[in-house]
């Protein structure tokens, strides 16, 4: 039975990560930017909302199950707030999530209670690597199998947290199909870039270069592996549905700009050039978000077609992304363009969702 | 109630045999239809009558709910749904034979939207009688398209014979001459026409009246020939000095100082736009499963997953364009779910019309450009879907009127704020 009404629970959830971005993330972003540094109260604050806890059954110190309909829903709100924000709250989930879908019992017993029982720690994972056409299913890194371990050779980039990780999970190449591996902390050839990435957004979120030369990891899953499709997948949707709220949050603040800026003795959203573009962001914006949903909910219901649709979802995603928030820019006019307006580093986000996978995860 | 996708049983249901239906009975027609404009399919339309009547409504814009089993549990209302899907199925098939599907279309809409509970009893039962009948809707005029109070149309009341006496001309009415025309194979059909009854008092002035086959003073002037959807007639109306019974007038006959007249036509449209949404998107798949079809027996496979980067350009295409249709029709099922949940849904109606239309002449313009010859030549139905598409963009408000509908919702402003 069709229906798009997020259930009583869900509500409650979007209603307070909602109230956090607006009230928390937002008025801090701006800053967090410029400064390249969160408040530390607010990454703790965003994990105290309980979202990963929530998603992860009692017999692993959660109290609740995994559902991706639950995640976008969530992540939009949060990524209202701030992109960076969120993707610093969310980080654990890098780790932990991948371990829930593919870890072993083993695996799942020895990490996961200590990840959601605890305050906010930077577990975090890696997938992307330095080339134009980055994919996620042809890696260049590589794993060996060595005995019941594994050997990694290669370079990650934008690896949220990983200077002060505990742990993170490195996705390599295993005989041509991508696999993750759990690497520990203090691992004999595994170092981690003074140096913070710099990229064009997003520089709030602490990312660093990671290399690995012979490190010695645990196969996610044991030595029959696990499926990274359901991983590959529950990066898509999320990043789709953190787009949504990216762009929502361009639109928002683009329509009140519209109201109140005056040319040509009208109210510039009285221009049907400046309307028809918010209608359009407006309807692109809705389009995505039920493509998301949907993706979501087949990921749920392991649909035949799941891991299509969330292909399809991100891929729509990153381009609606940039449309919205061009558009915000450009209805801003010159002031669009200067920092102190919010649509600005909006746009610059917007653009990261066509490049960059792995950096969230429902 | 939480976030769910899994279709209805009884949709699915529908669907499948709608599919026999639209494979064969329209689409082995559809190319002689398109090059036989004004041929009426007496078949199609007898067998389709008998088809929707034997489903438990015969065809039209208004929700019909299964009458639940003795003992049942209440299952939530999911008529506009069934709509919605039987459209965009019969669409696939030909949006054109669609468009001359038997039944009450936006003429019983408007009774359905603007009518009294006596007015619906009395003028929509006939769509279940024994001959297929029709109803279409007269807004549009010469001089009055988008800028609906322009309407010159005229009606005044003869308080002798209390009878409402109307003067105009009338366009582009979809089903019109089935409507009116008094065909022996067909039951008694009527048009609903929109004229005022106070000009002075502008939109607040307009009426619709039911104006009943074969009225005397109201002729057919003119079938159009057209790009498309060819199957489907369009006819010009002129009514002089037509007379309707009193209680002909759908709502309330008196003036007052307001736009309630205006807002029936409104709800009308709030009702219809997911639904001619629908139609658009029948046809855009269609066009997108004949191109995957194509390239398919050509050898070109579209590699899902893959970095946009790795993409050859038509794969890049085909991909845009699933993601177009499938973002499209969720707007749609969102739309008409709302509105069998009686949520109020004018901008998500408006919008899920802004996108079909969109997305429809994109998706059939893209598959001709990208099948070369192929799309171009009328020995595939390509071709014919690309011109049948345009429409979607054009009747039950243009692109841009349903652009200015969303954005002052969004905007919170006023037709005079924004216009
Ligand atoms: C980096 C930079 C350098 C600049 N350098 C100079 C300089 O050297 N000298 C100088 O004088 N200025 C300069 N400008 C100012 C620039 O020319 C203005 O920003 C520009 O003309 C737009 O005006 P605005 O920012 O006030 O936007 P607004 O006029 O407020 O426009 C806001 C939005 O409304 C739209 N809009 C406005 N009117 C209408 C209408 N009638 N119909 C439809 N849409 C409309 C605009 O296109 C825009 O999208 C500079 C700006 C920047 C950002
Ligand atoms: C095949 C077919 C079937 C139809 N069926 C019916 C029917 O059954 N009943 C019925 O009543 N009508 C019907 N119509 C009429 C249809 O609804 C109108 O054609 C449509 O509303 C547009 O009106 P118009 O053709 O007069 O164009 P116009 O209103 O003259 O518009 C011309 C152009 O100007 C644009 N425009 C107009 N106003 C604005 C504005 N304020 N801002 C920006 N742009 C604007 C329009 O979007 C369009 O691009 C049908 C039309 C066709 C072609």
């Amino acid at each position: 039975m069709y229906s798009f009404e997020p259930n009583e629970e869900q509500q409650m959830l979007i209603d307070a990560v909602g109230k956090f971005a607006e009230n928390d993330l937002r008025p801090a972003a701006h800053d967090a930017e410029e400064s390249r540094e969160l408040p530390k109260k607010l990454v703790s604050k965003g994990w105290e909302l309980g979202f990963l806890q929530a998603s992860t059954p009692e017999a692993y110190g959660g109290f609740g199950e995994r559902s991706a309909v639950t995640g976008v829903l969530a992540l939009e709100e949060m990524a209202y707030g701030d992109l960076a924000g969120a993707l610093a709250v969310l980080t654990p989930s890098l780790f932990a999530t991948p371990v829930l879908l593919g870890g072993s019992e083993e695996q799942k017993q020895q990490y996961l209670p200590k990840i959601v029982g605890g305050d906010w720690a930077p577990y975090t994972g890696a997938l992307m690597e330095m080339s134009f056409d980055f994919d996620p299913n042809a890696l260049k890194t590589t794993a060996k199998a060595e005995g019941d371990k594994y050997i990694l050779n290669g370079e990650k980039i934008f690896v949220p947290f990983a200077k002060d990780a505990e742990a993170l999970i490195v996705y390599a190449n295993l005989d041509g199909i991508t696999q993750g591996f759990i690497v520990e902390k203090g691992s004999a050839g595994l170092s981690v870039s003074d140096e913070r990435e710099k990229v064009m957004g997003l520089n709030a979120l602490p990312m660093y270069r990671v290399k690995l030369e012979n490190v010695s990891a645990s196969r996610l899953g044991g030595a029959s592996g696990h499926d990274f499709e359901l991983i590959l997948s529950a990066m898509r949707v999320a990043s789709a549905a953190a787009a949504v709220g990216v762009a929502r949050s361009s639109f928002e603040f683009a329509k009140n700009y519209a109201k109140e800026r005056d040319a040509f003795g009208v109210k510039i959203a009285q221009k049907q050039a400046i309307a028809f573009f918010l209608a359009e962001m407006a309807t692109e914006m809705e389009a995505i978000r039920l493509l998301t949903w949907e993706a979501a909910w087949k990921l749920d219901n392991n649909k035949e077609d799941a891991h299509t649709a969330a292909y399809l979802a991100q891929t729509g995603a990153a381009d609606m992304a940039m449309m919205v928030t061009d558009r915000g820019v450009q209805i801003y006019g010159g002031h669009g363009y200067i920092r102190e307006n919010p649509v600005e580093l909006l746009m610059r986000n917007g653009r990261g969702f066509a490049s960059l996978l792995g950096l969230v995860i429902l | 109630m939480t976030i769910d996708f899994e279709a209805p049983k009884p949709l699915v249901n529908m669907q499948t045999m709608l599919q026999t239906v639209a494979e064969n009975m329209m689409r082995p027609t559809s190319r002689e239809m398109d090059e036989n404009e004004h041929a009426i399919p007496w078949d199609y339309i007898e067998f389709m009558h008998t088809a929707m009547r034997s489903m438990g409504g015969a065809g039209g814009l208004a929700p019909v709910e299964d009458k639940p089993k003795e003992g049942a549990e209440k299952r939530p209302p999911i008529g506009y749904q069934k709509l919605a899907v039987q459209i965009e199925m019969l669409a696939w098939g030909d949006v054109g034979y669609y468009l001359i599907t038997p039944g009450g279309g936006l003429g019983a809409a408007a009774v359905q939207a603007a009518g009294t509970p006596e007015q619906k009893a009395k003028f929509l039962a006939r769509f279940n009688d024994d001959k297929p009948t029709f109803a279409a809707m007269c807004m549009t005029e010469p001089g009055a398209g988008s800028d609906t109070s322009a309407i010159r149309a005229r009606a005044v009341l003869d308080e002798k014979t209390n009878e409402w006496i109307i003067n105009g001309e009338k366009i582009f009415v979809t089903a019109g001459d089935k409507s009116f025309t008094e065909y022996e194979k067909l039951g008694k059909g009527f048009i609903v026409v929109w004229a005022s009854i106070d000009p002075s008092a502008g939109r607040a002035g307009m009426r619709a009246f039911v104006v009943e086959a074969g009225t005397p003073g109201v002729k057919i002037t003119k079938l159009e020939h057209k790009l498309g959807i060819r199957a489907s007639d369009t006819a010009a109306i002129s009514l002089v000095d037509a007379r309707v019974p009193f209680e002909n007038v759908l709502g309330s006959p008196t003036v007052e100082k307001s736009t309630t007249g205006f807002k029936g036509a409104m709800a009308t449209f709030d009702a219809t736009r997911p639904l001619v949404a629908a139609s658009g998107l029948g046809v855009a798949r269609a066009a997108l499963e004949f191109l995957k079809e194509k390239l398919k027996e050509n050898g070109v496979e579209i590699r899902y997953g893959l970095p946009r980067q790795k993409l050859t350009n038509i794969e890049r295409e085909v991909i845009d364009m699933e993601i177009m249709l499938k973002s499209s029709w969720l707007m749609v099922l969102k739309a008409v779910w709302m509105a069998d949940n009686k949520k109020s849904n004018a901008l998500e109606s408006s919008m899920s019309k802004v996108k079909a239309g969109d997305v429809t002449t994109k998706v059939t313009q893209k598959a001709v450009e990208i099948l070369g010859p192929l799309g171009y030549s009328r020995e595939f139905l390509l071709e014919k879907w690309f011109r049948d598409a345009k429409i979607t963009d054009i009747y039950e408000g243009t692109g841009q009127i349903n652009r200015l509908v969303v954005a002052r919702q969004i905007l919170g402003y006023t037709g005079a704020e924004l216009r």
